[in-house]
Formats: structure tokens, C-alpha cells, sequence
């Protein structure tokens, strides 16, 4: 291929050309909670570094995740986690070949979203004593 | 077919040259991540509290340490090969190889102290 084609490629997903549809809407928040999720890979690395540095490190690191605008991140993440695992299994079961047809994957795509709410309200009540 | 299959150009900064092995090994981290992740969600629920007694008593446990050495690794694979994909979509031109360089050794560092820490911890050398 020449290079001058290769270059002018281009970026995906079209944003400007598609008529955003549910299930674009999905895949995108896939991205974005996975992106989301790598920065809390990151931030539980940095807490359990300052867990093995001392008790003194601990309270610092407690302090700035236990500060309100980091709690409202934290149970965004906790969100993020739930529909990106959920979400996931959706694209591991497309891999598998499964439920490919668009209604169904309108379906799939709504009980996703239902699994990740329900998920998420019931963990975050047992969370709130971490929380409060 | 092999104008829509070329390789993305990406030079020697790629973690991963080969499109298949990329998707083998996203595959396996995602099939590892959900029982690892549910594990550690819970994990961190059910302790009393979130102080330092706690935490590095949960982590002073071998196994539990292991698990928590396994579920960041396979988290950070995972957030590897995710990452590198977004930024194959939308980092055009000469920035891509310098952006993929720089976020693979995030993960490396990351993946290296978390190493470090649960080392730590496991031997209850936590403070």
C-alpha cells in the first residue's frame, strides 16, 4: 500500500459521519470507563504504595481519597468498574459468536445497562459505611 | 484484503506487533479481570474499616497479598493493551510512537511498585 493512503486513513469511529445509535453510545462508554478504569489502576497502586510505606504515608493518601470530590470519583469508578466488566462479557460473548444480529444486540446492550445500575446501587450501599 | 489489513505504523515503540497476539492477550486478561476484580471489590467491602491496622492486616496474608499482586497485574495488561488501542485511533503522525512509549512504561513503573508494595505488605514490613 502506498504510504500517501496509508497516511490519510481516517480515525475511527467516524464521529462526524454515524447518527449516534444506543448501541454506539455503548461502545463508547466502554471506552471511556475502561480509560476511567486505568486511571484507578494507577490510584490503587499509589494507595497500596503508601500502605506499605507507614502509617503516616496511609493517613496522607486516606486523606486526599477520603476528600469529598474523590469520593463522588470514587463511586463514579465503582459505576465505571461494574458497566465495563458487564460490557465485557457482552464483547467476550460477540467473540464467541454469540448474539451478534442488532436486536439482539440492542437487547444485550440493555441488560448491561440494567446489571451495571443495580450492581452499582447495591454495591454502593455497602460501600456507604466506607463512604460516610 | 491486505489494504485493509495492514499493520497500523507505529515503529519499535509497538508493546505488541502482531494484531492477533494484541487481541489473544486482551482476551485473556478479560476473562481473568472479572472473577479477580469481584474478588478484590468485596475483598476491600468486607474489611472492618479502611484504616492502616486493617489494610496492611488484610495484606500481612500471603494469599490474599498474591491475589491482590494478580488482579493489579492483569489490571494493568489489560489497561496496556486498552489504552494502546485508543491511542492507535486517535494519536495521528510521529506523536503516536512517543505516546505509546510513554504509556507503556507507566504500566511497567506501575506494575514494578505494585510488585514492590505487596512485597512489602505481605511481609508485614508495613510500618
Amino acid at each position: 500500500m502506498p504510504e500517501v493512503t496509508r497516511r490519510d486513513r481516517p480515525l475511527s469511529p467516524h464521529l462526524q459521519v454515524y447518527r449516534l445509535a444506543f448501541t454506539t453510545v455503548l461502545s463508547g462508554l466502554h471506552r471511556l470507563t475502561g480509560l476511567a478504569l486505568s486511571v484507578c489502576s494507577l490510584l490503587l497502586v499509589g494507595w497500596l504504595l503508601a500502605a506499605a510505606r507507614g502509617p503516616g504515608a496511609y493517613a496522607v493518601a486516606h486523606r486526599i481519597l477520603a476528600s469529598l470530590p474523590m469520593r463522588v470519583l470514587l463511586a463514579a469508578a465503582l459505576v465505571a468498574f461494574w458497566y465495563h466488566l458487564f460490557n465485557g462479557l457482552r464483547h467476550l460473548a460477540w467473540d464467541a459468536g454469540l448474539g451478534f444480529d442488532q436486536s439482539a444486540a440492542r437487547r444485550s446492550g440493555g441488560l448491561v445497562v440494567a446489571l451495571a445500575a443495580l450492581a452499582s446501587i447495591l454495591t454502593l450501599a455497602l460501600a456507604w459505611r466506607h463512604f460516610a | 484484503m491486505s489494504a485493509i489489513n495492514q499493520p497500523v505504523a507505529h515503529g519499535k515503540a509497538a508493546p505488541i506487533g502482531h494484531a492477533t497476539r494484541h487481541w489473544l492477550y486482551q482476551r485473556t486478561s478479560s476473562i481473568a479481570l472479572p472473577p479477580l476484580g469481584l474478588w478484590f471489590l468485596f475483598a476491600l467491602l468486607a474489611q472492618p474499616d479502611l484504616g492502616h491496622a486493617s489494610v496492611s492486616a488484610w495484606l500481612a496474608r500471603p494469599l490474599q497479598a498474591a491475589l491482590l499482586l494478580l488482579f493489579t497485574w492483569c489490571a494493568l495488561w489489560h489497561s496496556s493493551l486498552g489504552v494502546q488501542v485508543v491511542v492507535e485511533d486517535y494519536v495521528p503522525g510521529r506523536r503516536r510512537a512517543a505516546t505509546l512509549r510513554v504509556l507503556r512504561l507507566l504500566h511497567w513503573a506501575a506494575a514494578i511498585a505494585a510488585g514492590y508494595a505487596l512485597w512489602q505488605l505481605a511481609l508485614g514490613r508495613a510500618g
